[in-house]
């Protein structure tokens, strides 16, 4: 049998409509719209939601933590895996930490960051920054090592600013490393965030998520976690994946 | 004036370099001569100041340039951009200038990428003399070229140092280029390397 010819980019959006036409068929031999509504009977409570105020206050409250989670697991990360990286000393000493914290659950760590530091939003957002550290210091690392010598040589050897020499040579050399860590860390932060939210907050998506649980109210937990989705989605369209094209512009297509 | 006084290069327990003394004056060329694999490399790396594990003293002058045997550019800045972000107090102006003092100023804004290996070379020559250095460090600037590529950059590289007058030194395998190029070649041999010849520049019309 051979395939029809489909545009390259037709094919994820048919891969969602069939995803689309499980849900409903799922839905549809559930019969019971407490357990499973249809997608349509989303719309309206999604429209509730937002026009109250509480759908938007909720996302905005996650996506403050994602990003603060993101941008220090970012920093830290990448400076952890830079030293590791370029002083094997370092990296000898420091790398069994990293296994450890790379197998901690994210569970633990939630749980010893809101019983230590308190029920707060300093403990949320270092509960998920620790949780993505070990990540990205490992990606970083690599990057760190994949360096290659000879730049790092002529630019020593002409006199190049330190300045210049980060932000012209350092920083291009790990782009396709940052932006690896990157991506595979806002899907991961945002996950977390959302327990952590469930654990011991009294905002955000995860706390609406562990409300309607209690409620056993699908719809909205659906609604909830769609909605989020949603949001990520457009931040790896319209933000993060533009920034990639541009900084790869330079290699040949 | 460039002295070169090395007394001893080990890595670990292998001694790679010794007592090898010379001094290069502004405007004069000195080769390094030897097979591969011998610490051409090793002496280049101490001379550059890219290496300073070593025994000895090295006096060097303040504008330095280096052509690798690698074009070594950054990949993802434009060729103007490679000169320019090196030599910070050099204008786009005088950067085109070096550019067509090479013959490929109309490629000022492409990715290095773009360029063949020959014109990457071309950018690299450009980068290094457009800064005016006081000493020039060549590490077998002419290896893997066809001939006649060779032979081209070998008369630019020569123009470009009787313009600019630096003092230069350069390491190769090949005594063709050190007999074109050098007035005064030194030749490392041994284990530990050390120089074992020393000749001047025999034919000079």
């Amino acid at each position: 049998m051979k395939w029809p010819h489909l545009s390259p980019a037709a094919i994820p959006l048919l891969s969602l409509l069939a995803l689309l036409g499980l849900w409903i068929g799922a839905a549809a031999l559930t019969g019971d719209a407490e357990i499973l509504p249809m997608p349509g009977a989303l719309l309206e409570p999604f429209w509730r939601e937002l026009t109250s105020g509480a759908l938007p206050y909720h996302l905005a409250h996650t996506g403050l933590r994602v990003l603060w989670a993101f941008a220090l697991a970012m920093t830290i990360g990448t400076v952890l895996g830079l030293v590791m990286g370029s002083y094997p000393a370092v990296d000898r000493w420091l790398d069994p930490w990293l296994v450890v914290f790379l197998n901690l659950p994210a569970l633990v760590l939630i749980v010893l960051c809101y019983l230590w530091i308190g029920l707060n939003e300093t403990a949320a957002i270092i509960a998920v920054t620790l949780n993505k550290i070990p990540n990205v210091t490992t990606i970083l690392r690599e990057g760190a090592r994949a360096r290659d010598p000879n730049l790092r040589a002529m630019a020593q050897v002409f006199g190049m600013r330190r300045v210049t020499y980060l932000r012209h040579v350092l920083i291009p050399q790990l782009a396709p490393f940052i932006a690896g860590a990157a991506r595979s860390g806002i899907a991961v932060i945002w996950k977390i965030v959302l327990v952590v939210e469930f654990l011991g907050r009294s905002n955000g998506v995860g706390f609406q998520i562990h409300l309607y649980f209690q409620l056993f109210n699908v719809a909205l937990v659906l609604v909830y976690s769609l909605s989020f989705i949603a949001v990520m989605l457009l931040v790896e369209w319209l933000l993060l994946q533009p920034i990639e094209r541009h900084v790869r512009r330079w290699r040949a297509p | 004036m460039i002295r070169v006084d090395i007394r001893r290069k080990a890595f670990g327990e292998t001694e790679i370099l010794r007592d090898i003394s010379f001094t290069v004056a502004p405007g004069s060329t000195v080769a390094i001569l030897g097979a591969s694999g011998i610490g051409k490399s090793t002496l280049l790396n101490l001379v550059a100041g890219i290496d300073t594990d070593f025994t000895g003293q090295i006096t060097r002058t303040e504008r330095i340039a280096i052509v690798f045997q690698e074009p070594v550019l950054l990949p993802w800045r434009s060729v103007l951009q490679n000169i320019t972000l090196v030599h910070e107090g050099l204008g786009a102006g005088a950067a085109l200038d070096a550019l067509a003092r090479v013959g490929i100023v109309d490629k000022a804004a492409l990715f290095p990428g773009q360029l063949s290996l020959g014109q990457q070379r071309r950018v690299a020559l450009a980068r290094a003399f457009a800064g005016q250095p006081q000493l020039l460090i060549m590490d077998e600037p002419f290896a893997s070229l066809d001939p006649a590529t060779a032979d081209d950059m070998l008369l630019l590289t020569e123009r470009l140092i009787a313009e600019t007058g630096p003092a230069t030194i350069f390491v190769t395998h090949a005594r063709r280029e050190a007999e074109r190029l050098a007035d005064q070649i030194y030749e490392l041999g041994g284990s530990p390397a050390t120089i074992v010849t020393s000749q001047p520049r025999k034919e000079t019309p």
